[in-house]
């Protein structure tokens, strides 16, 4: 239990400088990856079961092992540091206090995959962590791991971050393509995959702050040992950021095998509800995973223990059961009404959506509508028919899948706690409208 | 992105400058961002130069800044304006000198994101979208800034602050009525 990868050293003072981090064995990764073949690397990572910390869970060494490598033509390393999911804050506490990692990551990860140059792409609002991420790799460049020649192996490397300017779609790895080439964050339409045609038309790989920073571990222990800590499919850790009604809101690192209820009431996590509330519904996975009630977070439907972990969670499908996603935990209490929180959502995607395609662009726009109509008590019966077929209508028939994300957590929202938007048709007010320090139960 | 929010091209060019051009440190980071891309590749800079330059000319983009940032980046204007209009953090028109953005998103929400917006509507005198009448402050909404642990939060130029309180607000507040906060 309790094993520690990416925050070891999180509390050791200075690791945020390369002295310090090396001391504590920091690069000697990179060492080590720089004496291997790019094809043992892309082994060790495959064998190591890591899969996309970014939201979608896909397998990353399978990943790799899909870029094209023409000949003459440039390939691209790109950071996805986007980070807007709501519920997500994890990325920019790896990259504020422990900004080697990634570098570090980085590096073994372009070395696999021969490219030259890496560019973090990391949103605009996180406007103080560029100056963090860029001394990071002064130091190490200073210290002849970046740059031409790096460690007299022939290999070049450069490392540059590039911020955007507040788009939640530019998350989605073709939007943040088109992004960092100068234009609006449109995704598009796939295939080509971004490993076949990726960012300046060349073959890319895109990857999460958190899968690169899970690599350098991958070397040190080899994927073997990696793939034996948590369980099944989950291997490795997870870091969590916790948010909502808890006592201990922060970012953890989680072993896979830990339970959805040690993880909320253990004072080594979240540490419990504020005030001795009852836990009422929890969105695991960052805001567009489907809500759950907590009978249905704490046990599946079948009865058997919930765990922190991809298959544990997504048991039940849809029905009963929601996703660990990118690992945004968002508590909700007793007090607090579903309605409004589903509806300050669906104001989140009707702002984002890049507008592109239809059902996107027009339905978020009636989600939030709808959803604000019930919430401010003029709502109908038919509203709530006429979300669900709004939501249908949304599903699967999109660009990107920003549309599947906005229906999700409606579509849940109804299938679980539908007497509460109907107790709200019949009442005038949200009762914890109170400013948000809600005082009473919704129903 | 709405389009109610979106640019309105006016004659109100409203930005004084005499001159738009960067002083010759921005200059010189120009050439380091464009340096970053490949040969030909120079339009990727278009987001970070833009960000320079909202610093730069008053806190906005105005239709002669942008089409100066295009004449530098040797594209056409309108690739600007279809990009600057995109992205919420660039600002169309005129802002106060600190722009509160209060995070009202889900997270938030649960934590008394509602009570604070209302709270500094009251406190300004001003309603979402809006300056005080002596340029210091603009309230704007945001949606999720990855700081949702931290809540109830606003961004405030560079920085985050987080956890806040009403007290905390108005500390806020007075901090900036005497200059006397770092917004960069
Ligand atoms: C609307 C949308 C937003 C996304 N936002 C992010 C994000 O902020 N950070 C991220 O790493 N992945 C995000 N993703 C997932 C990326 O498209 C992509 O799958 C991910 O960067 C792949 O990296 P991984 O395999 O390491 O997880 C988003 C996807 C969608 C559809
Ligand atoms: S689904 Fe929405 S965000 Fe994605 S491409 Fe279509 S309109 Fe844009
Ligand atoms: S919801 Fe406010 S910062 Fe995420």
């Amino acid at each position: 239990m309790n094993n520690k990868l990416l925050l070891t050293h999180i509390n050791v003072e200075g690791i945020r400088g390369f002295d310090v981090y090396r001391n504590h064995g920091g690069y000697t990764s990179v060492d080590k990856a720089l004496k291997m073949t790019p094809e043992e690397i892309l082994e060790e990572v495959k064998a190591s079961g890591l899969r996309g910390r970014g939201g979608a869970g896909f397998p990353t060494g399978m990943k790799w092992s899909f870029l094209a490598k023409p000949e003459g033509v440039p390939r691209y390393l790109v950071v996805n540091a986007d980070e807007s999911e709501p519920g997500t804050f994890k990325d920019r506490f790896l990259m504020e206090y422990i900004p080697h990692k990634l570098i570090e990551g980085i590096i073994i990860s372009s070395y696999c995959l021969g490219t030259n140059t890496s560019y973090i792409y990391i949103r605009g609002e996180y406007s103080w962590i560029p100056d963090i991420l860029e001394q990071a790799i002064q130091e190490a460049k200073d210290n002849g791991f970046l740059g031409k020649n790096i460690k007299n192996t022939g290999y070049d490397l450069e490392i540059y971050v590039q911020r955007g300017a507040g788009a939640y779609v530019c998350g989605e790895e073709t939007a943040l393509i088109e992004s960092l080439e100068g234009k609006r964050g449109n995704p598009r339409l796939k295939p080509p995959f971004p490993a076949v045609k990726g960012l300046y038309q060349c073959p890319t790989v895109v990857n999460n702050v958190e899968t690169i920073s899970s690599v350098p571990s991958i070397i040190e222990i080899s994927g073997a040992e990696y793939a034996k800590i948590g369980v099944g499919r989950s291997t490795g850790t997870k870091l969590i950021s916790a948010c909502g009604n808890i006592n201990k809101p922060g970012v953890y690192e989680i072993d896979f095998n830990l339970s959805v209820e040690e993880f909320i009431y253990s004072e080594e996590y979240c540490g419990g509800i504020p005030n001795g509330k009852k836990l009422k519904a929890c969105i695991p996975g960052g805001s567009s995973v489907p809500i759950v009630p907590a009978k249905l977070l704490l046990k599946t439907a079948d009865g058997e223990t919930r765990y922190m972990n991809y298959e544990s969670l997504s048991l039940g499908g849809f029905e009963s059961g929601t996703m660990l996603g990118s690992g945004g935990f968002i508590v909700l209490d007793e007090d607090q009404c579903v309605v409004r929180h589903t509806m300050t959502l669906a104001r989140f995607y009707n702002h984002e959506s890049c507008g592109q395609c239809t059902p996107c662009r027009e339905g978020t726009g009636w989600l939030y509508r709808i959803l604000k109509k019930i919430e401010e008590g003029k709502g109908t019966y038919e509203d709530i028919d006429l979300l669900w077929d709004v939501q249908s209508k949304i599903e699967g028939k999109t660009i990107c899948p920003l549309g599947d994300a906005a229906a999700w957590p409606v579509a849940a929202a109804i299938r679980h706690f539908r007497d509460e938007f109907e107790w709200h048709i019949n009442n005038p007010e949200c009762l914890t409208k109170n400013y948000g320090i809600a005082n009473y139960a919704c129903v | 992105m709405q389009p109610n929010e979106k640019l309105e091209m006016t004659e109100n060019n409203t930005n004084n400058l005499e001159k738009i051009v960067f002083s010759d440190q921005s200059l010189k980071k120009v050439h380091e961002i464009i340096a970053r891309y490949p040969e030909g590749k120079q339009k990727s800079a278009l987001i970070p130069v833009l960000h320079l330059a909202q610093k730069e000319f008053g806190g906005w983009l105005d239709v002669p800044v942008m089409d100066y940032v295009a004449s530098l980046l040797n594209i056409t204007s309108i690739e600007v304006y279809e990009v600057a209009t995109f992205y919420t953090m660039f600002n169309m028109r005129p802002v106060g000198k600190y722009v509160l953005e209060v995070c009202r998103t889900g997270p938030c929400m649960l934590n008394g994101s509602d009570g604070i917006i209302e709270y500094i509507k009251e406190k300004l005198q001003i309603k979402e979208g809006e300056t005080t009448k002596d340029g210091l402050f603009t309230l704007k909404p945001a949606e999720c800034l990855g700081a949702c642990g931290y809540a109830p939060m606003m961004q405030m130029g560079k920085f985050y602050h987080e956890h806040l309180t009403k007290e905390k607000v108005d500390e806020i507040i007075e901090l900036c009525k005497l200059g006397n906060i770092a917004i960069d």
